[in-house]
């Protein structure tokens, strides 16, 4: 099947720093690919480019190429990228509390995306929002439709947000780590929606996340992103069953498991390197504890491992 | 929203007695009395003693003061000393000339003030920008009265144009509403544009962006209708601060009006009308203040939902 979204090598700038370095992503339409790492490691930015937003955050692409449905990206112009936005691709933001334009009803906002894409009246932009507010499950949609976004919660407003997403009819959604500000009761109900709408209407979800236990429940591929390069990509299983590289199965030691002994929950010492103080070599090495001289000194290449790809010195080690 | 109304016009009431209760006093405090302005030079102390019983100066002040202000709490603002008229005509003749230049310098420094903000804020460090604010802070930091001189040398004395005073024609409004209108305009530019670059790194323009809506459109339907919330509160405020600024500005002109009234009665110590244009425009200010508050809950409904 032909990817619907396509990174290849793709390399992006903000200023002099150098934050993602050749980053090759697959996605087909109704997959979800979740993509991992910490904060700090280009998730955000990879979705940024993936829209084409990067100029409105001062970034840029510096290598390689984003299509979508088989068109660059790059070589569209303004206008063809905003009939993309909003009418192909669906953005759900990290933060609902503040995605929202706080002095326009939330009725408004969601009504003008299929006035805008779809060419709708106000009538029928309006008939459509109910619908969609009816059908994620929010109560009383006409009364939400009218009411201003601080009179609704944290979860009332991210389905708001899906709701707009949705409205343009999109073939891919982007959700850049949707469930981080919420609670943990309504994360697992924002991650059912997202799941339901991939199965139901056939739709590519890119699912940005630092959470592996949401990867594991929903995701059918997982790339795993570490100071703005790619570590490994995989299907969910191997991954999850046999992961290559060091700081995949570090994330994945950061998943509480039952029956897990008390204390033995493992975090990842030390942080994510800043743009500027890349180490030489495999990036995560200060980090890793089979890092060797190597690793120190040679950057490893993306090699291929199993159904995936895998970046580490070490895999055939690994992979026994 | 009606009894954060009400509440907010009563607070009003005990500014008001406080601003009328400073002015009696600093007026009583300056040397020198009107009386000295209605004797013929060589008049008798008996004749001063009696004219000061007729005015009422020979009370102790806080009766004076009391009487003062119970008969401006009646509507009566008295009986102008040296002008020997009702205060209330030299007002109601005065005030549509202030309100007039005021009114206008005001419109003038919303409608310029606001679009060079815009501007500025659309073309962020570029040279449009970096010509607009620098003009802003050369219009912002030249004095009211010194930039009224100029403008009257260049476009009235070489160039022509305009009358150097008086209030006979619309064209003799245009250098006093420019010369007061100019500082207000360099004020709004800078707060728009301030608005307009904060509101436009808010997280849900980024949103705005994801859903396909022009830059444009996004710059002006929704980062500038927020710029706009501080910018009209600012406006607002200036509503007696412009009325008062028109006082130098009327003198400069030779216009009539509030300031040219003030200045007049001030250097008479003519009393009733001092306090009366003082009231005035601190009047202004108060009701200035309120209508900020008011129009700024009118354009933010989280503003409404806190007042309740």
């Amino acid at each position: 099947m032909s990817a619907l979204l396509e990174l290849s090598e793709v390399s992006v700038s903000i200023g002099r720093a150098a934050l993602l370095e050749r980053i090759s992503l697959r996605l087909e339409p109704g997959h979800i690919l979740g993509l991992v790492g910490e904060s700090g490691s280009g998730k955000s930015l990879t979705a940024m480019a993936a829209m084409g937003l990067l100029p409105l955050i001062g970034g840029r692409v510096t290598g390689g190429t984003v299509r979508f449905d088989g068109q660059d990206i790059a070589a569209m112009t303004d206008g063809q990228r905003r009939a993309l936005r909003g009418r192909r691709i669906g953005f759900v933001t990290q933060n609902p509390m503040t995605a929202l334009d706080p002095v326009q009803r939330i009725g408004a906002q969601i009504d003008v995306v299929s006035r805008l894409h779809l060419g709708l009246s106000r009538q029928a932009a309006r008939a459509r929002t109910l619908d969609l507010l009816t059908q994620l499950r929010i109560p009383e949609a006409a009364a939400v439709a009218e009411a201003w976004p601080h009179q609704l919660s944290g979860g009332m407003k991210q389905r708001i947000v899906i709701a707009m997403a949705l409205a343009g009819d999109p073939d891919l959604i982007v959700a850049d780590e949707p469930t981080t500000a919420l609670d943990v009761t309504v994360q697992a109900q924002i991650i059912q929606i997202l799941g339901a709408l991939v199965r139901e209407r056939g739709l590519a979800l890119l699912l940005i996340t630092h959470d592996m236990g949401v990867v594991a429940q929903i995701c059918d591929r997982v790339a795993v992103l570490y100071a703005g390069r790619l570590a490994e990509e995989n299907a969910v299983d191997p991954i999850f069953a046999a992961p290559a590289h060091p700081y995949t199965r570090a994330l994945i030691g950061c998943i509480p498991q039952e029956g897990m002994a008390r204390g033995s929950l493992h975090g990842i010492p030390g942080a994510v390197p800043g743009a500027l103080q890349f180490p030489p070599g495999c990036r995560f090495h200060p980090r890793c504890p089979q890092a060797s001289a190597l690793c120190r000194a040679t950057v490893p290449p993306l090699t291929p491992h199993g159904a995936g790809i895998a970046a580490c010195h070490h895999l055939s080690v690994e992979a026994r | 929203m009606f009894s954060y109304l009400i509440r907010r016009v009563l607070m009003l009431v005990p500014v008001f007695f406080a601003v009328s209760l400073v002015i009696f006093l600093i007026l009583h405090f300056i040397p020198g009395d009107p009386i000295d302005n209605l004797l013929k030079v060589g008049s008798s102390p008996q004749a001063r003693t009696e004219m000061e019983a007729r005015y009422g100066l020979d009370q102790p002040l806080p009766v004076q003061y009391g009487l003062w202000l119970g008969r401006v709490l009646t509507g009566d603002l008295g009986t102008a000393i040296v002008a020997r008229r009702p205060v209330a005509d030299l007002i109601a003749q005065a005030l549509p000339h202030s309100l007039r230049l005021g009114g206008l310098a005001l419109l003038f420094s919303s409608v310029v003030g606001v679009g060079l903000g815009v501007v500025a804020a659309l073309n962020r460090d570029r040279w449009p920008d970096r010509a607009i604010m620098g003009g802003v802070l050369l219009g912002s930091t030249m004095p009211g009265f010194w930039l009224g001189l100029i403008l009257m040398l260049v476009f009235s004395v070489w160039l022509g144009w305009f009358p150097v005073s008086g209030a006979r024609s619309w064209q003799a409004l245009v250098l006093p509403v420019l010369t007061i209108g100019l500082g207000g305009t360099a004020l709004v530019a800078r707060i728009t544009r301030v608005a307009m670059i904060e509101a436009a790194g808010r997280d849900f323009v980024l949103l705005l962006h994801a859903k396909g809506l022009s830059p444009l459109r996004i710059q002006l339907r929704h980062v500038l209708r927020h710029a706009l919330i501080p910018v009209v509160t600012i406006l607002a405020l200036r509503i007696g601060w412009i009325l008062g600024g028109a006082v130098t500005v009327e003198v400069v002109f030779a216009r009539p009006g509030l300031g040219t009234l003030l200045i007049k009665s001030l250097s008479q110590h003519d009393y009733p009308v001092v306090q009366a244009c003082l009231l005035m425009l601190a009047m202004a200010v108060m009701l200035g203040t309120l209508l900020g508050d008011i129009l700024q809950a009118a354009m933010d409904p989280r503003v409404r939902a806190a007042l309740g």
